[in-house]
């Protein structure tokens, strides 16, 4: 005989969580969809009644203004479409600069602050616990307004070898021009860095099949020096060196670098390299002290076992809190609004919208480049944090 | 009989004790040592003397005018003359009274949360939390029960940097806890919701979210309807802010054992219950250092509503530097208002850190 279980009836109830949830959910969606439409809908009605035109059409035209500093040509007729990129530009370039000198500093006073030299570890301290309390915004005021804005004018501006020169028009310093010898000092280059590329292969494939060490850093820098000197010898200098000259009252020639743009970097650099310092100092003190007596043990001497032992180790800590760091110093870099250093926000979210009016459009490209930088850092830190992760058993 | 007396104990070896020895160890171990220690003290003597006798031996403490600033060093005299629009921005001279009192009501309805021994915390702390904000706001802004109306663009100074953080974070913390159940949800549509909310915010600079809401809510609000300068701001300073709060407590809530919601459930408990009953009660005890570490960021970026034209503190600082009567007072003025913000926040991150040797009850496993 067979037993038959017949399973219980499904029915609709509210007392099944799937339905609930599946409810839930709906309304949620529904409400958020409604919501958009009203605002949308709103939007629609204002925008007529101011009678501005929504639509990207106004990037075609002319801007009519000039910009402090653009790192690609720019007249008053370009288009606003220049004037984004220009920003865009701005924006990249002082991230860039402010990355690699906030890294620099940071680790110097990461380092400082495990220092068993009691006086270099203090101020380390105090460097880290004065800077990071103090608003960005106001840093960047600081230097601007209390700094570069009250040191003299070109005239008696602070020269330093003759060649550099700081005033309150910022920092004059020689423009290198490149001659004719320019392309192949570059291509010189190249050749030397795919030669360093095929010196090291050789050197660990060496190393794995007989276990003789090769002085592959000291090797590559012979390379990178002597390949691009033989070259400048035969071809003559890739660059000659345009001094800044004091005609009139400011100087001529030289590249200069603005006094805003002095500001935003030396304090978006000191701020970020207090937070980057304690990142440095946990990521090394996460690694265990049995770490380095192992490496001791084994025969290591004090500096591979930095080198292979305490480093590899100590940067899968500091790396993904650094990108973080780098990613809120690209955003911090929008303060520059504050004291008007053409980049994204100030010339974009800040000149263009006004002139123009079109405030949807210019709010969302500007936040979509924010968003686009800071999803790419983001998908790159994802990939290294696989590549690096511990693979545990 | 002869009684056997010890002999004095010798001095410890001025080698391995004493300041001498402390020297030795800490600041001239090696010649590398000894060439920082150096250095260090040359940085130290380049830049302390100097400092010390502008900030205070060679400042000008009293006065009235900037003619009364003769000696070299710094000008006191104008962060005195103008404390009060530091303070309290443009609030009215007369009614500042309001403001004083909000802030002690807030220090003397908060002070018995922090003795040990007082009974019935919760109760008392959630009623404070819902009461003191009217009281506050009635105080602040008036118009009603005879209190003059003081609208928000008289606000400013260090009253509006409190205002905007302190509204910020309690309008952030809920959200921020609801985003934060919303990410670790297991339906599929709420979860795709709240992570495009929290991604989106954080990825954009505050400064943005401020432009938006300043030029582009009066946009999506229905025709007539216009909101405060200082309330729109706010609205983009919670939004914003949720997203980061929202992040702080799912790392807590990740960090929860499974067993704690296998238990729960086990329980019987619903979803509710059981995120209000077992999983929130730890997860947040376990961020709050975290959350402080948030409040300090909000409380720092509060500066930048100078952008949307907003006097907060940093904002009266540099107007009042640009008063015609006070060239060149720039640098007083940044250097105190970075004095008021260092104050703050290296307060609270002492108070962050004390906090987690406090709550550190043994998850870490």
């Amino acid at each position: 005989m067979q037993n038959q279980i017949s399973a219980p009836k499904q029915r609709l109830s509210l007392s099944d969580p799937k339905v609930r949830a599946w409810l839930f959910q709906i309304i949620t969606v529904v409400a958020v969809v409604a919501m958009g439409w009203y605002l949308f809908d709103n939007t629609q009605t204002n925008l007529q009644h101011r009678g501005i035109t929504s639509g990207f059409g106004f990037l075609e035209n002319s801007a009519g203004f000039g910009i402090a500093q653009h790192l690609i040509p720019f007249t008053e007729s370009d288009t606003y479409a220049r004037v984004f990129l220009i920003g865009l530009l701005n924006t990249l370039l002082v991230t860039f600069i402010g990355v690699i000198l906030a890294t620099l500093l940071g680790f110097i006073v990461g380092v400082a602050r495990l220092s068993n030299n009691w006086i270099i570890n203090k101020l380390a301290t105090v460097y880290v616990e004065v800077f990071r309390n103090i608003p960005p915004l106001l840093q960047i005021l600081f230097w601007y307004f209390a700094v570069f804005l009250t040191l003299p004018g070109p005239r008696a501006a602070h020269g330093f070898l003759g060649s550099f020169f700081v005033s309150s028009r910022g920092l004059n310093m020689p423009a290198a021009i490149a001659t004719d010898a320019a392309w192949p000092f570059v291509i010189s280059v190249v050749l030397a860095i795919v030669a360093i590329v095929f010196m090291t292969r050789w050197a660990n494939k060496r190393f794995e099949a007989t276990g003789v060490p090769f002085h592959k850093f000291w090797a590559g820098l012979a390379l990178f020096i002597v390949i691009p000197a033989l070259c400048a010898l035969i071809f003559g200098a890739p660059v000659h060196w345009e001094l800044p000259e004091l005609k009139g009252f400011n100087f001529v020639g030289g590249w200069v670098l603005i006094p805003e743009l002095l500001a935003l970097t030396l304090a978006l650099t000191v701020y970020t390299a207090a937070f980057i310092a304690e990142i440095v100092r946990s990521g090394i003190k996460s690694v265990s002290h049995g770490q380095t007596e192992a490496a001791r043990s084994l025969g290591l001497r004090p500096g591979p076992t930095l080198r292979k032992v305490i480093i590899p180790q100590a940067l899968r800590v500091i790396i993904p809190p650094l990108t973080s760091q780098y990613l809120n110093l690209a955003k911090n870099s929008s303060l520059a609004a504050g004291i008007g250093y053409p980049e994204m926000v100030s010339l974009f979210a800040g000149t263009v919208l006004n002139q123009t009016g079109q405030a949807i459009e210019v709010i969302a490209i500007t936040m979509s480049v924010y968003l686009a930088i800071s999803i790419s850092i983001s998908l790159l830190m994802n990939w290294y944090n696989k590549r690096i992760a511990l693979i545990e058993r | 009989m002869t009684s056997h007396t010890f002999k004095p104990d010798m001095p410890p070896p001025s080698k391995v004790f004493g300041p001498v020895a402390w020297m030795r160890q800490n600041l001239f171990s090696s010649w590398i040592n000894t060439l920082l220690t150096l250095f260090a003290i040359y940085l130290i003597w380049l830049v302390v003397p100097p400092l010390l006798s502008w900030a205070i031996f060679d400042a000008n403490w009293v006065g009235t005018t900037r003619a009364d600033c003769t000696k070299a060093g710094a000008c006191w005299v104008f962060i005195e003359q103008r404390f009060g629009q530091f303070m309290y921005g443009y609030y009215p001279q007369e009614l500042r009274w309001r403001v004083d009192l909000t802030v002690w009501l807030a220090i003397i309805g908060v002070a018995p949360l922090f003795i040990k021994a007082m009974p019935r915390k919760a109760i008392y702390g959630l009623s404070f939390l819902f009461i003191y904000p009217i009281v506050a706001y009635i105080l602040l802004h008036g118009g009603v029960f005879d209190l003059v109306n003081v609208p928000t663009s008289q606000w400013g100074g260090l009253m509006l940097t409190l205002v905007i953080a302190t509204v910020g974070i309690a309008g952030a913390l809920p959200l921020g806890v609801i985003l934060a159940l919303g990410r670790r949800s297991e339906m599929p549509a709420i979860r795709v919701m709240c992570v495009t909310f929290i991604e989106f915010w954080r990825g954009v600079p505050l400064i943005t979210v401020l432009f938006m809401s300043s030029v582009m809510l009066p946009l999506f609000l229905p025709e007539g309807m216009n909101f405060d300068k200082l309330l729109r701001a706010l609205i983009g300073v919670i939004l914003f802010q949720s997203a980061y709060v929202a992040e702080v407590v799912r790392g807590g809530m990740q960090a929860i054992p499974k067993g704690q919601y296998e238990a729960a459930a086990a329980m019987g408990l619903g979803y509710w219950r059981r995120m209000g009953l077992v999983i929130l009660p730890q997860a947040l005890k376990m961020v709050i250092p975290g959350l402080v570490n948030t409040v300090i960021a909000l409380f720092k970026d509060t500066s930048l509503v100078i952008i949307i034209g907003l006097f907060d503190l940093l904002n009266s600082v540099k107007q009042a530097a640009a008063d015609p009567k006070w060239l060149g007072m720039a640098t007083e003025g940044y250097v105190f208002a970075a004095l008021v913000f260092w104050i703050f926040c290296f307060g609270m991150s002492r108070y962050s850190m004390h906090l987690e040797r406090k709550l550190d009850t043994g998850h870490k496993r």
